[in-house]
C-alpha cells in the first residue's frame, strides 16, 4: 500500500511539474504583467494523486480476464445468444423499431434533428467501416466522398433544379467513381502510406471546392437547397423534421441490412481475407485489384448517399463542413465502436455525435472531455465497445464418419 | 532570377521547419510504427512554454542572450516531458492492441491537448517575443535573407547531422535501430524497449520544441491550433521521403517546402496545398515507400 | 443482426432525453404544432429571446461578447419592470460556427418558443440556419454577419443585421485607395474564408468597374500555414503599390511583419476583422500605418459610453468584438417588441423597419431588406500603436 502511495505521489509531482508554465503562469504581454494560479497546481496535484489510483487499478483490471481463459466478453456472449435464438432476435429488432417509430412523438424537433444526424453518422461509419473494418484499409479522407454527394446535390439541384430522389442515386455513383478514381493509384501502398494520401486526397478536394469559385461557390457556399420532396406534400418545418427522421430511419435500416449481407457474401469474405493476408489471398486466387476497389467504391456510394442527404437536411452547405476533424471522428466512430462490428458501429456513432451534443451545456470543457474521453476508451479498451463476433463453421461430418 | 533565388530561399526556411518537426514523426514511427497525431501540439506547447517563460524572464528584466538560452531551454524539457508522459499515457498501454486503436488514441490526445492549451491560456494569438537578434553581417541581404531564416536553416542542418551520428554511433542509437527493425529480436537481446521508446520520444518532442521556439520567433504569434497543420505538413514531408528514414525527413520536407513555394511563387497560392498533396501522392506511385524509404519485400 | 446493446443505450438515451425534456413537453401545446400557433402562445408570463453564435472554439472570441451584451440590455430591461409586463429571458446556444451545429442550434432555439434571435455570429452559421428561423416565423438579427447575400438576395426577409455588410466595406476600401491614397496598382490578397474571400471579390468587382485601379495580383492565401515569405516576394514582385487583404487580424499581422521585414514600401489596407487591437498589439512596431475600416467611430455616442462602462464594470476590461453591434441589435429588438406592443412576426418586423431607435451606433432603422440605415464604415489607420479614424 505504502508503494501504491508513492506511486500516486510520484505521478502528481510529474503533472504538478508538467503543468506548471501552462496552467500556473498566466502572462499578459502587453501590460507586462503575470498572474500565478497557484490554486491550478493544488487541484493538478490533488486530481493526479487521486486519479493515478483509479487508473492504476483500472489497468490492472483491464490485464486480467487475459489470464482467465474462458472469459467471454458480455457483448460477445450476447451476439452468440442472438445468433442461436432468431425468436429473440426477431423480438428484439421488433422492439427497437417500434421505439425508433415511435420516437418523434414524444420529443421536439431539436432532439429530432440530433438523432437524424446521430442516424446519418451511424450510415457514414457503416460506410467506412467497409474499407476500414473489413478491407483492413485506413482511410482518412472519407469525408471527401461525403463532399462530392454534397456538392453533387447542391449543385444539381440549385443550377438544373433536380429533386431529391433523382439526385441521391447520382451522387451516390459519382462518389463511387471518385472512390475507384483514388483506388487505383493507392492500390500498391500499405498502411499508413495509404493513410497519408487518402487523407492528401481529402484535402485536396476540399480545398478545390474552397478555391473553384466558378463552380462551387468558394467559401461562401451554396444556400438555398430544397428540402427533400415527399410525395409532393406541403410540409411544415415541424413535419419536415419529422420526415427526414423517418427517411434517415429508413436509410439506416437498409444500411445495416446491406452491409450486415454483404459482410457474409463472397466479396465480403474476401474483404477479411485480404485484411488478414494479402499474398495467401492472391495465391487463394482473390483478385486483388477488384476485391480493394469494391471496398472503396462502395464504402463512398454510402458517403455519397448521406452527403446528398445533408446537403438537402441543412439547405446550406459550404468546404467548412469537410475537414479533416470530420474524417477523423467517423473513423473514431469505427474504431471506437469495434472495428467491423456493425452493432459496434452504432453504439459508436451515438456516442461520438449525442455525447457533445448533450454536453453542449459544460460548452467549453465539451472538447477536452471528448478528446480525453477518446483516449481513456483507447486505453481501456482497445478492441472497441463491441468486440467482432466471428462467426464459427464447424464441421461435424468428420467423426461421424471415422466413427462409423 | 532573383525572384527566384528569393522563392528558393523561402522554399529552404519553410522546409527546414517542416524538418524539424518531421524528425519527430519519422523517428516515432521508426520505432513503434505509429502516426503521432499528438507530435504537432508537443511542437506548440515547446512555443508556448518558450512564450510564457521569456515573457516573465522579460518582465524580470534579464537581458536577451539569457533569455533566449533559458527560454529554448524549458521549451525543449517541457516539450520532452510532455511527449514522454504522453507515451506513457497513451501509447504504451496499447503496444498490443489493434493497430488503428493507438492512432485514434493519437487522435484523442491532439484534441485534448489543444484544448488544454486554449482553457489554460486563452484562444487569442499571442504575440511571441523576438528572441533571435539581427547579425550586423546579415544587414546587406536582410530583405532577402533574415537572420532569423538563418538561424533557422543552420538549425535544421546541424541538428540533422548530429542525429544521423547519433543513431549511427552511440549505444543508445544502435538499440533504437536494432528496436525498429524487429522488436522482439531487439527485447531477446538483452535492449530495454520501453526505454528505447521514451528515448525516441523525447529527442523527438525535444527537435519539436525547438522548431516551435524557431519558428514561433519567425513569424512572431502563436495560438493553440498552431501544431495542427504544422504537424500534417510535417507528417505529409515524412512519408514524402520514406517514413523512418532520418534524411529522408529532412529531404522530404525541404522538397515540401520548395513545391510549396515555388508553386505560389509561380502559379497560384490559392493551390499550394493542392500542389503539396498531388507531390506527395505522384511521388508515391512510383516510389511506394517513399523517396528514401526501403522497399519492403514482404516474406511469407 | 443483434442490437440488445445498441438497445440498451437507446433506451437509455430515450430515459434521459426524456427526463431532461419533462418541463418544456408541458409547455408545448399539442404535437406538432403549426408554427405560427406555437410561438407566442406558449410562451407564458416571459419573453424568450434567443441568442446564437459561437461560444467555444477557435471562434469564441467573436460570440462571447454578444452573449454579455444581451445580458446587460436583459438585465437592465427587467429591472424596470420587464417588457410589455413579461420578464425576458435568454436562451443562449453555440454554434462553434459551423453551418451543421448552427442548423441544430436553431431547432433547439425554435422549439424553445424564442420571440426573436440575437444571431448568428458567422455568415456562413447564419445562411445555413435563416431557413429554420424563416420557416417558424422568428426574425433573426445578427451583430457580425456581413455577407452582402443575406440582405441582398431578398431570400431572407426575417433577416436583419446592425453592421453594414462586406461589399459597401469593400467599396469603402477601393475609394480610398483610389481618392485619398491615389494609387494606381494594388494587390488583392485574401485568407479564402468566407469573409475574406467575400470581400476581395468585390473589391475586385469595383476595382475593375471604376477602371482607374489596376489589380496587378488577386490570390488566396491558407490560414495558419507556417511561413507567408513566398506571398510576400510574389506582392514584392507584381510591382504593386497597395495591397487589399480580406480577411482576419493572426494572418494580416503575419504579412504586415514579412513586408517590414523584406523592406517593401507598401501600404496595407484591410477589413473590419483586421481592426483589432489584438492585431497591434502581436505586429507591434510593423502594425504603424495600416490602414483598416470598421464602424464609424462611436466613443462620444452617450450610449456606446454606457454600454462600454458596464461591461468593466462587471468583467474589468473592455468589451470585445462586435460588443456594441449586438447591444444595439438587443436594444433594437426589444424596442421593437415595445412599439409593437406584440411579439407576433408581422407587427414586429413591421417595427423594426418603421421606428427609429437609439443605439450605441447611432440613431438607427431598418431598410426593407433588413441592413440598418445609420451603420456605416469608416477608415481608420494605426498610429502610435491604436487605431485612429482618418478622413
Amino acid at each position: 500500500m505504502a508503494q501504491e502511495i508513492l506511486k500516486s505521489l510520484k505521478a502528481a509531482l510529474w503533472f504538478m511539474f508538467l503543468t506548471f508554465p501552462i496552467m500556473v503562469i498566466k502572462v499578459n504581454t502587453v501590460y507586462k504583467t503575470i498572474e500565478w494560479r497557484w490554486m491550478n497546481m493544488i487541484f493538478i496535484g490533488v486530481g493526479i494523486f487521486v486519479g493515478s489510483f483509479i487508473w492504476r487499478w483500472l489497468l490492472n483490471r483491464k490485464d486480467r480476464p487475459v489470464a482467465k481463459k474462458d472469459f467471454v466478453p458480455v457483448s460477445t456472449r450476447v451476439q452468440a445468444y442472438l445468433a442461436e435464438n432468431p425468436m429473440a432476435k426477431r423480438a428484439l429488432q421488433g422492439v427497437l423499431l417500434a421505439a425508433l417509430l415511435c420516437f418523434p412523438i414524444f420529443m421536439d424537433a431539436y432532439q429530432i434533428n440530433i438523432f437524424t444526424v446521430a442516424l446519418m453518422y451511424i450510415v457514414l461509419g457503416l460506410g467506412l467501416n467497409i474499407v476500414v473494418g473489413l478491407a483492413g484499409l485506413l482511410d482518412l479522407g472519407y469525408v471527401a466522398f461525403y463532399a462530392v454527394g454534397a456538392y453533387t446535390y447542391a449543385l444539381l439541384n440549385t443550377t438544373f433544379g433536380l429533386s431529391f430522389w433523382l439526385v441521391l442515386p447520382i451522387g451516390g455513383a459519382l462518389a463511387a467513381i471518385f472512390g475507384i478514381l483514388l483506388g487505383f493509384p493507392v492500390l500498391r501502398l500499405r498502411g499508413d502510406y495509404l493513410a497519408i494520401v487518402t487523407l492528401g486526397f481529402g484535402e485536396i478536394i476540399r480545398l478545390v471546392l474552397e478555391n473553384w469559385n466558378d463552380f462551387s461557390h468558394g467559401p461562401s457556399g451554396i444556400a438555398g437547397i430544397d428540402k427533400p420532396d415527399f410525395f409532393g406534400l406541403e410540409l411544415n418545418l415541424n413535419q419536415m423534421t419529422d420526415a427526414i427522421y423517418y427517411m434517415m430511419v429508413a436509410f439506416t435500416i437498409i444500411t445495416i441490412f446491406f452491409v450486415g449481407r454483404l459482410q457474409n457474401s463472397r466479396i465480403g469474405r474476401a474483404w477479411l481475407a485480404l485484411r488478414e493476408d494479402e499474398i495467401a489471398c492472391q495465391a487463394m486466387g482473390v483478385g486483388r485489384t477488384r476485391t480493394k476497389l469494391m471496398a472503396f467504391a462502395l464504402g463512398a456510394t454510402w458517403a455519397g448517399l448521406m452527403g446528398v442527404v445533408f446537403a438537402a437536411k441543412t439547405t446550406f452547405i459550404n468546404p467548412a463542413s469537410f475537414t479533416f476533424l470530420e474524417s477523423a471522428i467517423i473513423l473514431s466512430i469505427v474504431v471506437l465502436g469495434g472495428m467491423g462490428s456493425i452493432p459496434g458501429v452504432i453504439l459508436g456513432a451515438l456516442i461520438m455525435i449525442l455525447l457533445p451534443e448533450y454536453m453542449r451545456s459544460f460548452s467549453e470543457y465539451r472538447m477536452i472531455v471528448f478528446g480525453g474521453a477518446m483516449v481513456l476508451m483507447m486505453v481501456f479498451r482497445p478492441q472497441g465497445l463491441v468486440s467482432n463476433f466471428r462467426r464459427k463453421y464447424s464441421f461435424h461430418g468428420v467423426d461421424e464418419r471415422l466413427g462409423g | 532570377m532573383d525572384y527566384f533565388l528569393e522563392l528558393f530561399l523561402g522554399g529552404l526556411t519553410r522546409g527546414s521547419i517542416y524538418a524539424l518537426i518531421a524528425l519527430g514523426y519519422t523517428m516515432v514511427y521508426g520505432i513503434v510504427q505509429l502516426i503521432n497525431f499528438a507530435h504537432g501540439e508537443i511542437y506548440m506547447i515547446g512555443a508556448f512554454t518558450a512564450l510564457i517563460i521569456a515573457s516573465v524572464l522579460t518582465i524580470l528584466g534579464l537581458n536577451s542572450i539569457a533569455i533566449l538560452v533559458i527560454a529554448t531551454a524549458a521549451a525543449i524539457v517541457y516539450s520532452s516531458a510532455y511527449g514522454y508522459t504522453v507515451e506513457k499515457i497513451a501509447y504504451k498501454p496499447l503496444r498490443n492492441a489493434p493497430r488503428l486503436s493507438p492512432l485514434i488514441s493519437a487522435i484523442g490526445m491532439s484534441i485534448f491537448l489543444q484544448n488544454y492549451v486554449l482553457l489554460a491560456q486563452t484562444s487569442d494569438f499571442l504575440p511571441f517575443p523576438r528572441l533571435i537578434p539581427e547579425f550586423a553581417f546579415m544587414e546587406p541581404v536582410s530583405h532577402i535573407f533574415s537572420s532569423a531564416e538563418l538561424v533557422i536553416v543552420s538549425t535544421t542542418m546541424i541538428v540533422m547531422v548530429l542525429l544521423t551520428l547519433f543513431i549511427k554511433f552511440t549505444n543508445i542509437g544502435k538499440a533504437m535501430r536494432a528496436t525498429a527493425q524487429d522488436k522482439t529480436m531487439a527485447l531477446l537481446i538483452g535492449i530495454d524497449v520501453d526505454r528505447v521508446i521514451s528515448v525516441t520520444f523525447i529527442i523527438g518532442s525535444s527537435l519539436a520544441a525547438l522548431g516551435g521556439v524557431l519558428i514561433a520567433n519567425h513569424i512572431g504569434q502563436i495560438n493553440f491550433y498552431i501544431g495542427f497543420i504544422a504537424g500534417i505538413k510535417a507528417f505529409t514531408a515524412a512519408v514524402l521521403g520514406g517514413i523512418g528514414s532520418i534524411p529522408g525527413a529532412v529531404l522530404g520536407a525541404l522538397i515540401l517546402g520548395w513545391t510549396e513555394s515555388f508553386a505560389t511563387g509561380y502559379v497560384s497560392s490559392d493551390y499550394e496545398d493542392v500542389f503539396a498533396f498531388a507531390l506527395l501522392v505522384l511521388i508515391l506511385i512510383f516510389r511506394p515507400a517513399g523517396l528514401l524509404g526501403k522497399a519492403e519485400t514482404k516474406k511469407v | 443482426m443483434k442490437k440488445l446493446l445498441l438497445f440498451a443505450v437507446l433506451a437509455a438515451m430515450f430515459v434521459f432525453a426524456g427526463c431532461s425534456q419533462k418541463p418544456k413537453e408541458e409547455a408545448k401545446p399539442a404535437e406538432a404544432p403549426a408554427a405560427e400557433a406555437a410561438a407566442p402562445a406558449a410562451t407564458g408570463d416571459v419573453i424568450k429571446i434567443g441568442v446564437a453564435g459561437a461560444h467555444s472554439g477557435d471562434l469564441a472570441s467573436y460570440g462571447l461578447p454578444s452573449v454579455k451584451a444581451a445580458e446587460f440590455v436583459v438585465k437592465s430591461i427587467n429591472d424596470k419592470g420587464g417588457l410589455l409586463g413579461k420578464k425576458v429571458e435568454l436562451v443562449v446556444v453555440d454554434d462553434v460556427c459551423k453551418p451543421e451545429v448552427a442548423v441544430s442550434s436553431a431547432n433547439k432555439l425554435v422549439s424553445e418558443h424564442v420571440v426573436a434571435v440575437l444571431g448568428h455570429i458567422c455568415s456562413g452559421a447564419t445562411k445555413a440556419a435563416m431557413g429554420t428561423y424563416l420557416a417558424a416565423k422568428i426574425p433573426v438579427m445578427s451583430p457580425s454577419a456581413t455577407s452582402p447575400e443575406l440582405t441582398k438576395s431578398g431570400e431572407y426577409p426575417n433577416f436583419f443585421r446592425t453592421i453594414a455588410p462586406d461589399d459597401s466595406q469593400a467599396r469603402l476600401e477601393i475609394d480610398y485607395i483610389t481618392n485619398v491614397l491615389k494609387l494606381k496598382k494594388i494587390a488583392i490578397i485574401h485568407d479564402k474564408g468566407d469573409y475574406g474571400k467575400g470581400l476581395a471579390e468585390f473589391a475586385k468587382g469595383f476595382a475593375e468597374a471604376d477602371k482607374k485601379l489596376e489589380i496587378v495580383l488577386y490570390e488566396g492565401i491558407t490560414p495558419g500555414a507556417v511561413d507567408y515569405s513566398a506571398i510576400v516576394q510574389k506582392i514584392k514582385q507584381s510591382g504593386a503599390e497597395a495591397v487589399l487583404y480580406g480577411g482576419y487580424h493572426p494572418e494580416a499581422a503575419k504579412i504586415v511583419t514579412l513586408l517590414a521585414k523584406k523592406k517593401m514600401n507598401v501600404k496595407f489596407v484591410s477589413d473590419d476583422g483586421v481592426k483589432d487591437d489584438t492585431f497591434i498589439k502581436v505586429a507591434g512596431q510593423y502594425a504603424e500605418g495600416v490602414y483598416a475600416t470598421g464602424p464609424k467611430d462611436v466613443s462620444k455616442n452617450p450610449l456606446a459610453i454606457e454600454a462600454t462602462k458596464k461591461h468593466k464594470d462587471a468583467y474589468g476590461e473592455d468589451p470585445g468584438a462586435f460588443y456594441l453591434n449586438a447591444y444595439t441589435a438587443m436594444l433594437a429588438i426589444t424596442n421593437a417588441i415595445e412599439k409593437a406592443g406584440s411579439t407576433d412576426y408581422d407587427k414586429l418586423t413591421n417595427a423594426l423597419r418603421t421606428e427609429d431607435v437609439e443605439t450605441p451606433i447611432g440613431k438607427i432603422k431598418f431598410d426593407e431588406k433588413g441592413d440598418a440605415i445609420g451603420a456605416e464604415f469608416s477608415v481608420y489607420q494605426v498610429k502610435n500603436g491604436v487605431y485612429v479614424e482618418v478622413q
